[in-house]
């Protein structure tokens, strides 16, 4: 908008710092801190994808070829912490860093020093966290899960905790930032049913995060004290509770498995609507399904557990919640695939994994469903195709949708096109492989293969190898990624307008490609056409 | 999934075909419509877009159809839960105990009268054992049993157990939580230190059922395998007899009894070793 364009002007003056230490370790600006986030979990990914490529590669044929079994538990267990928790969720917060007071209208976040603080956390968590890898005794290798009693037989339950809890503090001070600054920092006009989807799950999100991190942070101080101050929270010998653990772990797990992907559903809900030239269909249904499936994910936690030796009562109990899930994450399917009827589309990369990302992810729902059936989650539970379905909902739901997201956005970020020819090779070898990397553990699974196992019998021998070469070229396929992101970064030159997709509305769409160091230092006056859902009747 | 050979085994089999098949008519249905969409609404075909955003009787009908149907597999999975839950009216108890990592097994009761010290371990059989060592330089695939790759699913000394008996499993674990499952009996049941789960099974059809410890539970989780020996009732009371007459004999010093070496016994207290 006009009055922006001349307000930035003559902010040149406070523009980024430059000093580079000054710039970056000191950031208060929610841009930078962004782009820390989104840079950190970049680098996550790969450290944890290169954790995957020794897990598939020891599992490529059957025998031991590579590491011992105590090497392979580390690994997996490293796997999922460093992905979960160094990839995706600062994947979502930086995102959120950067779009949120871009599509709120507000000029920054609430809280700026706290947000710096956020980020900077993490670097140290995950050091203390890898470093365990080259300490004698080794890194945790109890899974992720951390069930005592095995995890407590580790050396490195100290480093494993303490890491734990900084990034749960790191995630309780971003969540608090999100919820301030969208509560508190939006442009007049911007009524809370008029934000944009995105800016809705994260705010449903936050307050996952707030109301689980600390039982997270709980169970596992309590593993501490087990270990090493004599106490007997989950040591049957002492009068404890071993499954106690598993009950404090999921009545954590589950919603964070929400927080994995609310925000993905968000992302998708902006995409889609921008390339079918469509307003999202049913905005208050998306929202609303958003926040019941944040209600269902604190009273389904046991469905983890149905083969712990519920009692009747309790698998009755939780299988039904569970099930329930799948009405509103229906409502969203259905919605998205009404959102692209009638519309008038266009296939650019964010549109294609966002496409990518409603039918995998379905996938993964359905194998959902069917693990929701306690009898049935009898032969499923802790087997290859538990695997499969998590594997499609966390990589083909959530870290599609993140993909999805850095194409759609990357030219406001940096005001330069990325090349969308190496976006869409990017996309159909991600599309290709990632299936032959997931869709044969489902099989695996079915035909009797446990998880977390470094060898097998001959039987599993084919699905194995097939999953493995496609994890390899999936793995390699993300290196595509990082290119068409250097590239656009520092070399393209093909300048971003500000409306980068003709279909796109939302208030960050107004401010200048790339978007300047400040924004909305004025607060911008909102047309509701300007707005992805403003002036809808509903 | 396998239907599995006991009384109870066909209710996952059977949950699991009607929720796949559910599944994939819901998505035949709704990537249909996706990709009959995407061929349509195309900008390169000239489509414009429209402009509603909203229909409440469409999201009436796609928010029912589900409930529905959800209530429909609710009914069936709650009887296989009903019937997995009734443990009463078994003719035998078998004591599963996990340790890191093998698996032990005591034989509590049959047909109502106890048994006196019939219980071994039963671990890793010696063959997969040393092909599974880190480039042992032997081929799993020439790990078999009557030409049946048994590598890494193959034990020492199998639980033997009668067909067409109603077995009541109690399961607990010695160190770690370990996880007992044979697919073919159609269920798993962790076993947890200081915790006793109650399951049960009646397996149909004689034969060899194997399966493998399904809980992490540390370096070699992957190498505690389970196999069920299911005989006919006659030989099975044989073969208990046998183990009782042995039992009752003085150990045989250190020499090797009978075809069965008694390595298990040699090995047994082996559970809280791990610098606790
Ligand atoms: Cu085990």
């Amino acid at each position: 908008m006009a009055h922006d364009a001349t307000h930035d002007h003559h902010d040149d003056h406070h523009g980024a710092p430059k000093n580079f230490f000054v710039r970056w370790c000191m950031s208060t600006n929610h841009k930078d801190i962004g782009t820390l986030y989104l840079v950190f979990s970049l680098l996550m990914f790969f450290i944890g994808g290169s954790f995957a490529m020794v897990i598939r590669a020891e599992l490529f044929k059957p025998g031991l070829q590579l590491v011992q079994p105590y090497f392979f538990n580390e690994m997996t267990t490293m796997h999922a912490l460093v992905m979960i928790f160094g990839a995706v969720m600062p994947a979502f917060v930086g995102l959120g860093n950067w779009m949120i007071p871009l599509m709120i209208g507000a000029p920054d976040m609430a809280l700026p020093r706290m947000n710096n603080l956020s980020f900077w956390i993490l670097p140290f968590a995950f050091a203390l966290l890898l470093s365990t890898l080259f300490l004698p005794g080794g890194g945790p290798a109890g899974g992720w899960t951390m069930y005592p009693p095995l995890s407590l037989q580790g050396d490195s339950v100290a480093y494993l905790v303490f890491a734990v809890h900084l990034m749960g503090i790191s995630s309780i001070m971003g969540a608090i930032n999100i919820i301030a600054t969208i509560l508190n920092m939006r442009a007049p006009g911007m009524d809370l049913l008029k934000m944009p989807v995105f800016v809705w799950s994260w705010l449903i999100t936050a307050f996952l995060l707030i109301a689980v991190m600390p039982v997270l942070a709980g169970a596992v101080t309590m593993l501490l004290t087990d270990k090493y101050f004599g106490t007997s929270f989950f040591n049957a010998a002492g009068g404890g509770d071993p499954v106690l653990f598993q009950h404090i772990f999921w009545f954590f797990g589950h919603p964070e498995v929400y927080i994995m992907i609310l925000p993905a559903f968000g992302l998708v809900s902006e995409i889609i609507p921008t390339f079918a030239r469509k307003p999202i269909f049913g905005y208050k249904a998306m929202v609303f399904a958003i926040a019941s499936i944040a209600f269902l994910s604190f009273i389904v936690w046991a469905h983890h557990m149905f083969a712990v030796g519920l009692p009747l009562g309790g698998e009755i109990f939780f299988m039904y919640a569970t099930m329930l899930i799948a009405v509103p994450t229906g409502v969203k399917v259905f919605n998205w695939v009404s959102t692209m009827w009638g519309g008038s589309m266009t296939f650019e990369t964010p549109m294609l994994f966002a496409i990518a990302f409603v039918i995998l992810f379905t996938i993964g729902g359905f194998s959902g469903l069917m693990l929701a059936l306690a009898p049935a989650d009898f032969q499923y539970h802790d087997t290859y195709f538990v695997v499969a379905h998590f594997h499609y909902v966390l990589v083909t739901g959530a870290i599609f949708a993140i993909i999805a997201a850095t194409y759609y956005w990357l030219p406001k970020w940096t005001g330069h096109m990325y090349s969308e020819t190496w976006g869409k090779i990017h996309f159909w070898n991600s599309v290709i492989w990632v299936n032959v990397l997931f869709f044969p553990q489902h099989f695996l699974g079915l035909a009797g293969m446990p998880r977390r196992i470094p060898d097998y019998n001959v039987a599993f021998a084919n699905f194995n190898m097939i999953s493995s070469i496609g994890g390899f070229l999936f793995g390699a396929s993300q290196l595509i990624f990082v290119g068409v992101v250097l590239h656009c970064v520092f070399f393209s030159k093909k300048k971003a307008p500000d409306r980068v997709w003709e279909g796109a509305k939302g208030l960050e769409w107004t401010v200048p490609s790339p978007a300047p160091y400040h924004t909305f230092e004025l607060p911008p006056v909102i047309h509701d056409d300007e707005l992805a859902h403003g002036h809808i009747e509903d | 999934m396998t239907r599995g050979v006991t009384t109870w085994s066909g209710e996952p089999y059977f949950l699991n075909n009607v929720a796949l098949g559910v599944c994939v008519v819901i998505g035949i249905l709704v990537f249909g419509a996706m990709f009959i969409a995407m061929f349509r609404f195309r900008k390169s075909r000239g489509a414009v877009a429209e402009k509603w955003s909203h229909n409440t009787t469409l999201e009436i009908v796609w928010t029912t159809i589900p409930v529905i149907i959800l209530i429909a597999l609710a009914y069936l999975a709650t009887g296989g839960l009903r019937t997995f839950a009734d443990t009463t009216g078994s003719e035998m108890t078998v004591k599963v105990t996990g340790y890191q990592w093998k698996w032990r097994y005591d034989y509590v009761e049959y047909k109502g009268k106890a048994i006196e010290s019939v219980g071994f371990m039963s671990k890793l059989d010696r063959e997969s054992d040393e092909t599974r060592q880190l480039n042992s330089g032997l081929d799993p695939k020439n790990v078999k049993v009557d030409g049946y790759n048994t590598y890494l699913i193959n034990v020492d000394k199998p639980l033997v157990v009668p067909v067409g008996t109603k077995i009541r499993f109690v399961i607990t674990a010695g160190d770690v939580i370990h996880s007992w499952w044979v697919p073919a009996l159609g269920w798993k049941m962790d076993a947890i230190p200081g915790i006793v789960n109650a399951t049960w099974t009646n397996i149909n059809e004689p034969g060899e059922y194997r399966g493998q410890c399904a809980e992490l539970c540390g370096q070699d989780h992957g190498f505690m395998p389970i196999v069920v020996k299911a005989v006919p009732k006659a030989d099975f009371e044989k073969w208990l007899a046998e183990q009782q007459a042995q039992a009752k004999q003085p150990e045989p010093a250190a020499a090797s009894t009978a075809e069965k070496p008694a390595t298990a016994q040699v090995d047994a207290p082996v559970s809280q070793g791990h610098q606790g």
